[in-house]
């Protein structure tokens, strides 16, 4: 068992599930409550990492993150580090590559939102922000809790993009999967049935967490 | 006092003007997609209509020349949903919390409210917990929590059942009496508008057609295009004809009594109404004198009776089949013995006679 590559594979999960909350919402409130030139493209444009193989984005995030590139050329001068082949890289790309799985379940929850709920609130005087707190915030939360647990469970078991961006440095950028996988071509197959049962393990659990906050929440608030 | 004055051409026509007095109802009446709702937004601050004004008290709260446009946070209103919109999340004293216009307090605001619309004791609620009735109650309770400068009701009655509804009739009645704000209702039901508002306002394709008493719109009506929104039972053409220096209108072979031509002249062709309620039945057994006024004979096409009033169509002869309808109360139409194919005379009322410039 590689502990190092399940501390690696839970950080990049969890820091990559945290940092979908925001960008996730941000994304899912603009397509769900205005309309733009673009929205749809937009909208294609997320949904994409669910359609493309991961080792073509996998390559275009790797072009992307070159520090040759512009973006990964500015990210060397203020850092002093480049993105590819590094945790940081690796980062960017889960949230890239798991983007889909978190605006998707916030957006169909932000759209079962009835407009005249957010108006009523607007017309009780509360703010915009307000109303996104007290009302929007709280009627998604089941969509939201998904994206979450989505995310992380998706990030936990990316496998393609981890290795064209991150390649296989051990404490730094080789997860569980990729751990897996080297155990698989040294016929380890003792460590590689207990990390694929660890990865089965929490999949399972985070999907069945779900499940289950979907049904008790609507136990209680028939929404 | 509210009054507001819109116009527009897209995304829908709007050329709305009209008034609403402090402690009033308005109704705002006309058919589906006439434009109701989208006026009570634009109140509401929740569209913008591209030229006008709306002034509540001595507040500006639209005014398109000024660039003036308050959002519904700033306009201090009152606003009830067609679906009442309550917020399915929070119970019925949250949902009222979060409107309170002090949050000091808010304890006793909130009992005051619940207690005015008759639901202490469900503070605990969650609005999916509730009847239509009390659902509707929580959403008044909540637009109230504001301390609005105007109510706005949008169709309030129209997701609850029809006895449910009589019972939150009389219990707005009830509730307006303690209320000094305008109020406006809007609703396609002419007879909900005639029975709780003050004044009636007809609106058509986004256009104000006429404001006044509900009485005055619905028997009187301005213009045929009034008349037929507000669903006049009796319509027709005929014309003006001066007969020993006095008008009477020729109806084809009918020479009828009218009591108001004082805007009319002799030779013009005008459209003229009359409720079917003022047309008298000649008594078959004991003839009055009443038959003198405006006597036509027809024959009884189609009866209908509901809630004890009998409503009679009848073809009147030597009209080229032009029918009337007329109300009577059903002991009457029994005793009458009344019975579809016979022939009957009746008197059309001088002073019903309502006419309209063609």
């Amino acid at each position: 068992m590689d502990w190092q590559a399940f501390e690696v594979s839970i950080k990049l999960a969890l820091l990559t599930s945290v940092s979908l909350l925001p960008i996730g919402l941000a994304l899912a409130y603009l397509l769900a409550n205005t309309k733009f030139v673009g929205r749809e493209v937009l909208e294609a444009a997320i949904t994409l990492p669910l359609v493309l193989p991961p080792t073509v984005l996998g390559y275009f995030l790797l072009v992307g993150l070159d520090s040759n590139s512009f973006f990964g050329g500015m990210f060397v001068s203020l850092t002093g580090h480049t993105l590819a082949f590094s945790f940081t890289g690796l980062w960017f790309a889960s949230i890239i590559y798991s983007l889909p799985f978190a605006v998707q379940p916030m957006l169909r929850a932000m759209e079962t939102i009835e407009p005249e709920i957010r108006e009523a609130a607007w017309c009780s005087g509360l703010s915009k922000w307000k109303t996104f707190f007290k009302i929007e915030l709280p009627l998604a939360w089941p969509g939201i809790i998904t994206a979450m647990v989505l995310s992380f469970s998706h990030t936990l078991g990316e496998f393609g993009v981890v290795l064209m961006i991150g390649g296989n440095i051990a404490g730094e950028t080789r997860t569980l999967s990729i751990a897996i996988y080297d155990s698989v071509l040294a016929f380890e197959s003792e460590q590689a049935k207990s990390m694929s049962l660890i990865l089965l393990l929490i999949a399972l659990v985070s999907i069945s967490v779900v499940f289950l906050f979907n049904r008790s929440r609507s136990r209680v608030v028939r929404l | 006092m509210l009054k507001v004055n819109l116009q527009q051409s897209s995304p829908i026509p709007l050329d709305v003007e009209l008034h609403c007095k402090n402690g009033e109802i308005l109704a705002l009446v006309g058919p589906s997609g006439a434009g109701k709702s989208t006026v009570l937004r634009c109140i509401a601050g929740l569209h913008s209509a591209k030229f006008g004004q709306i002034n509540c008290s001595d507040q500006v709260w639209f005014d398109r020349d000024n660039k003036k446009d308050f959002t519904p946070q700033q306009r201090r209103i009152g606003m009830v949903f067609q679906n009442y919109a309550l917020f399915p999340h929070l119970t019925v004293y949250d949902n009222i919390r979060l409107a309170l216009a002090e949050q000091s307090q808010s304890e006793k605001k909130i009992a005051q409210l619940l207690e005015q619309v008759h639901l202490t004791g469900l503070e605990q609620r969650y609005p999916n917990q509730l009847s239509g009735g009390q659902q509707q109650r929580v959403a008044i309770a909540r637009a109230l929590a504001r301390e609005p400068e105007v109510l706005l009701l949008d169709e309030p009655f129209s997701a609850v059942d029809k006895v449910t509804r009589r019972k939150l009739y009389l219990e707005l009645n009830t509730l307006r009496r303690s209320l000094d704000m305008p109020i406006i209702l809007v609703t396609h039901d002419l007879d909900e508008a005639a029975m709780l508002a003050d004044s009636i306002c007809v609106i058509h394709n986004g256009k104000t057609l006429q404001q006044g008493q509900p009485d005055q719109v619905l028997h009187s009506p301005k213009n045929v295009e009034v008349a037929r929104q507000v669903d006049v039972r009796n319509l027709s053409i005929a014309k003006l004809v001066d007969v020993e220096g006095s008008l009477k209108l020729k109806w084809h072979e009918y020479l009828l009594n009218v009591d108001d031509v004082a805007e009319f002249t002799s030779g013009q062709t005008v459209h003229w109404i009359v409720s079917p309620a003022k047309i008298l039945l000649h008594q078959r057994v004991r003839p009055s004198r009443g038959e003198h006024e405006n006597p036509v004979t027809g024959v009884i096409q189609e009866m209908i009776t509901l809630k004890g009033i009998t409503t009679v169509l009848l073809i009147i002869e030597d009209t080229h089949n032009e029918m009337l309808q007329m109300d009577v109360p059903e002991h009457v139409a029994m005793r009458n013995k009344l019975l579809i194919g016979d022939s009957i005379t009746v008197s059309i009322l001088s002073d019903a006679i309502h006419l309209m410039q063609d």
